[in-house]
């Protein structure tokens, strides 16, 4: 059976200019993903993985090449249609976190909720990531790994179409690292929410359907694979 | 409540200190414009409604005798609406208990009722009754001045026989607003007073019967007045006219139309600058203030929030902060202008203040903080949001830094590390710093603003009391007088020099342009009243030929050598032509001066005097008081050092209070400024500063990267402060120019010191706070976290 491709780009090149310096990001990239898989994107630092994430998650706009998100052209899209984007089909993770210091956890999902259209809710969002008991809880209150589930709760609240994960476990230790991934794989699992993590540990590429490896800008590989790994049986 | 909402109370409370110095930089700029904007409304507003209500005349006119017959022919002037003849005369008072000379005009009123024009307010008594020649109405700052109600009795000295007078009532008329004295310049109702006093009992004073010497009136509506005068002039004329005269040139009127006009500039000059300044500093505190939420607002856009979102949630901040600031600014500003108003209603006599607070000055404060601060807000977001949100959570690129001026100078080995990272971070955004620089020197500009009257108050008092007006009393005779009279004066025991003058009354015109006052005759080499000139010089009397001072010559757009059309308003009307012979400086009056033989012979009676300038000892002071108020020829004494008190009270009451207060919110902002510049600073650096920390770096070495770089600012920003007060002063003072005084412009050290110290005050209070904060910088986080 032909499988319903979510995301389809064709000759992405992202190139930004760094003072006097020209720094190729991206260099041509064609993949495709699929509704419901969970993709690993591997690769070095500066290989390109972020800026890819962001395009595909209309954070940041390409060079050149295109984009679809079934079947919308991102790279015509203007930034109202992209915040309207974002704000129906996609949900970001951060290596960082990035939550509103200044709100709880539950208000920190709410905040997304409150503008999706079909959300669950944040108590719900908070459940599916194993933080019911820390629902008023400020992000200074929480450690690394609760903060980290408190931003996957806030990106899936919505329900998005894809769920996009930058280095989720980047800045924990491997103990929590796993919680995270373990909450991962349930919304992956449970919502049947694409999802694509991008990490450079090899380790976390068992958990994927596919993994995609990036180098220098470019794909280099794409395998599907055949001994997929519970986030629990991984260690590093 | 949504989490957005929540999250804007949150912020907002995690910023009190910040958003309280702003909502004070907002709340001074506001009370001040909403203050002193109420305040010149009520002011105009009562004037109007006073005038109105009173009937103020449009004219009058002085006359020597004429009968009473005459009022019939005055009617019949076409443009003459209501006309009243009376009875005016100048009366040396004496108050029991008060040792100096106190001089008066006392008004005929009918009896047993309101004149029909410029009627009385009654405050307190009664009006005089028919066939009671001895009852009389005090002018209430005169009556209050000495403490005299209703019942109480009065001395007068009229026509040359002591008088009993009974006071029935107190009370105040629009045609004496101002009480002064026409021989000075400024009230002092201590030593002058008006009373009214029935029609019949002055007429048998002073030799009226049946006759007046006083009208007044009004105009037909749409009537020239000029043509009312001449027809009057002719009329008055063979009874000794002395010049018809429009309500303009009335002294009470025409003093409170220069004190209003210069309120006014005041009033609207400062308070949109105050406002002003407020506003631009708020629009830099804002728009800095939400720069450094760039992180979080790319989270809100990367979660699908539009950039219009972002911008209400962040103007709702922000207009939180405004408008609290507005309103209290708009309450203090109303109470203030109350304050205020109640202050000028003591000075200016009115029987009432109507307080008007025009809805659209609040509006217009409002407006105007609000708007700054939403396009703070808005340049602040669009900044923001103009990156892709990914590269805005990104941490900063690392600055392009260059190496600075001084290290391609090759002087940086003069410098320790972190005096270096002073340099560079300033010389990096230079945009930032210049408008850090700019915020702190306006609101130091403000306060010179504020300041800088005293100086020029002070150089004024110096230069006209001190280099010009010598003299310490003056004596003016109620007639021209023979000038024997002088010798005698001369002759009083403790009269060190008595200087003679002549003053004549005239109508000094140059092609459209004219003025009335009186030329002053001076002996050719004054000793006591002397003239000077620009540069502070004596200047010598010309033989022949008229000094003018400045401001005539620009009344009259004349330069030394044009010829002037002098048109002597005494006795008969004579014109000629003379030659201005030169400019002197004089910052109080218009006046003109000649030599008093030039003048005589102008007015044509013959060697006269119109009264003398003396220079006494003071132990003589009160034989001398005593002396002259006795001789019925000697019209007023004045004494100098209580011009110059009486010139003081009259500025310390309207200007200097609203100097204190503009000093004061000028403080305030100054305050409020630099405090946030330098929490914004930290909340820009407290990364770098606590990565340095971790490093090794002390507190104090920490302290000095930050606070370094705030002296640096401040320590620019003062003489930049400096030299804008002063432009802009020096513009103020010169839009304050009015007939009756010039405000030089005049900054003494003494002022640019304060200023300078009430910012480096607020700067060390507020570099006092942050380094609190700093002391508190945490170490772990900043490991934890990316940077």
């Amino acid at each position: 059976m032909e499988r319903e491709a979510v995301f389809r780009t064709r000759g992405l090149t992202k190139v930004y200019s760094m003072g006097e310096v020209q720094v190729h990001a991206l260099r041509g990239i064609d993949i495709e993903l699929y509704a419901g898989e969970l993709v690993v994107l591997l690769g070095a630092s500066g290989s390109g993985k972020s800026t890819l994430v962001n395009i595909l998650g209309g954070l940041d706009t390409a060079t050149a090449g295109t984009v679809f998100y079934c079947g919308m052209d991102l790279t015509q899209a203007d930034d109202r249609e992209l915040t309207e984007y974002r704000r129906r089909h996609v949900g970001f993770v951060f290596q960082f976190y990035n939550l509103i210091p200044s709100l709880t956890a539950r208000e920190n999902v709410a905040i997304v909720t409150e503008i999706a259209q079909n959300p669950i809710t944040p108590e719900q969002a908070l459940d599916l990531v194993g933080l019911s008991d820390r629902k008023d809880s400020f992000p200074a209150q929480l450690s690394g790994g609760q903060q980290q589930r408190v931003a996957i709760a806030r990106a899936i609240a919505k329900q998005p179409g894809v769920l996009l994960c930058d280095e989720p476990t980047g800045a924990l230790d491997s103990k929590t690292g796993v919680i995270v991934l373990k909450a991962l794989e349930r919304v992956n699992r449970e919502l049947r929410t694409t999802t694509v993590i991008i990490t450079h540990n090899a380790v976390q590429a068992e958990m994927a359907d596919r993994i995609i490896y990036l180098s220098d800008g470019q794909v280099s590989d794409v395998r599907g694979n055949d001994h997929k790994k519970e986030a629990r049986e991984l260690t590093w | 409540m949504r989490a957005l909402d929540r999250k804007m109370l949150r912020d907002l409370w995690g910023m009190r200190g910040q958003a309280l110095a702003i909502v004070f930089v907002i709340l001074s700029g506001v009370a001040t414009y909403v203050s002193m904007t109420s305040v010149m409304d009520s002011l105009q507003q009562t004037l109007r409604t006073y005038y109105a209500e009173y009937g103020f005349a449009d004219g009058f006119a002085t006359v020597r005798r004429a009968p009473e017959l005459l009022l019939e022919r005055i009617r019949e002037i076409p443009g003459i609406n209501a006309v009243e003849t009376r009875v005016v005369s100048r009366v040396n008072l004496e108050i029991e208990g008060f040792g100096e000379p106190v001089s008066g005009t006392i008004v005929s009123v009918p009896e047993g009722e309101q004149p029909v024009l410029n009627r009385l307010f009654i405050r307190e008594g009664r009006l005089v009754q028919p066939g009671r020649e001895n009852e009389v109405v005090l002018n209430e700052p005169f009556a209050e001045a000495h403490g005299l109600r209703s019942g109480d009795r009065i001395a007068a000295i009229m026509n040359g026989r002591y008088r009993d007078l009974n006071i029935v009532g107190i009370g105040l008329s629009p045609e004496f607003l101002m009480q002064i004295d026409p021989a000075s310049i400024f009230p002092d109702p201590m030593r002058y007073g008006v009373m009214w006093m029935g029609r019949s009992g002055l007429e048998a004073a002073y030799d009226m019967d049946g006759a007046f010497n006083d009208i007044a009136f009004t105009l037909a509506p749409g009537a020239d007045i000029h043509e009312v005068i001449d027809r009057l002039d002719r009329i008055l004329r063979p009874y000794g006219g002395q010049g018809a005269f429009g309500r303009e040139d009335q002294q009470s009127h025409f003093f409170i139309t220069e004190e209003f006009r210069q309120l006014e500039r005041t009033a609207t000059i400062l308070p949109v600058i105050f406002l002003g300044v407020a506003a631009f500093l708020l629009n830099i505190v804002i728009s800095r203030l939400i720069s450094l939420q760039r992180e979080q607002i790319a989270v809100l856009k990367a979660f699908g929030y539009s950039t219009l979102d972002v911008g209400v949630h962040y103007g709702k901040l922000v207009l939180l902060i405004v408008i609290m600031g507005a309103a209290a600014g708009t309450l203090l500003g109303c109470w203030l202008g109350r304050q205020l108003g109640d202050l000028y209603l003591r000075y200016y006599r009115f029987p009432y203040l109507d307080f008007a607070l025009e809805p659209s000055v609040m509006v217009t404060a409002s407006a105007l903080t609000i708007g700054a601060a939403l396009i703070g807000v808005a340049q602040a977001v669009g900044r923001a949001v103009k990156l892709p949100p990914a590269e805005a959570m990104r941490p900063a690129p690392p600055a392009t830094f260059r190496a600075t001026l001084v290290e391609r100078l090759g002087l940086q080995r003069f410098f320790s590390q972190p005096t270096r990272m002073i340099m560079r971070d300033l010389e990096r955004r230079p945009l930032k710093a210049l408008l850090t620089i700019l915020g702190i020197s306006s609101s130091c500009a403000i306060l010179i603003m504020g300041l800088f009257f005293y100086d020029s108050f002070d150089y004024v008092i110096h230069v006209q009391f001190g280099l010009a007006q010598r003299e310490d009393m003056t004596v003016t005779f109620t007639d021209p007088t023979s000038t024997a009279a002088v010798f005698e004066l001369k002759s009083l025991p403790g009269v060190i020099h008595a200087e003679p003058f002549r003053t004549v009354p005239v109508e000094l015109r140059h092609g459209h342009l004219s003025f009335q006052t009186g030329i002053e005759g001076i002996p050719r080499d004054p000793h006591l009243r002397r003239l000077i000139d620009t540069d502070l010089k004596p200047v010598t009397i010309p033989p022949e030929g008229l000094l003018i001072t400045e401001r005539l010559a620009r009344i009259l757009d004349v330069r030394p050598g044009d010829k002037v059309i002098v048109e002597v308003q005494e006795g008969g009307r004579y014109t000629s032509s003379i030659p201005v012979a030169g400019i002197t400086r004089q910052f109080v009056g218009v006046a003109a001066y000649m030599d008093m033989e030039a003048v005589n012979r102008l007015a044509g009676l013959g060697q006269a005097v119109s009264g003398a300038f003396l220079m006494i000892d003071r132990a003589f002071e009160q034989e001398i008081t005593d002396s002259l108020t006795e001789r019925p020829r000697v019209a007023g004494i004045a004494f100098q050092d209580r011009a110059i008190r009486a010139f003081r009270d009259t500025i310390a009451q309207t200007m200097l209070t609203y100097t204190f207060v503009l000093s004061l919110f000028a403080g305030v902002i100054t305050f409020g400024v630099v405090y946030n510049s330098a929490r914004i600073m930290l909340s820009e650096r407290d990364r770098e500063l606590a990565s340095l920390r971790v490093l090794g770096f002390t507190k104090a070495e920490v302290r000095y990267i930050l606070l370094g770089e705030l002296a640096v600012m401040i320590l620019l920003s003062i003489p930049l402060g400096l030299v804008l007060g002063a432009l802009a002063s020096a513009g103020f003072a010169r839009s304050l120019q009015t007939d009756m005084y010039q405000l030089p412009f005049v900054l003494g050290k003494g002022t640019l010191v304060q200023a300078s110290l009430i910012v480096l005050g607020a700067s060390a209070a507020s570099a006092m706070l942050v380094s609190l904060r700093l002391n508190r910088l945490d170490l772990i986080g900043v490991l934890k976290t990316r940077e």
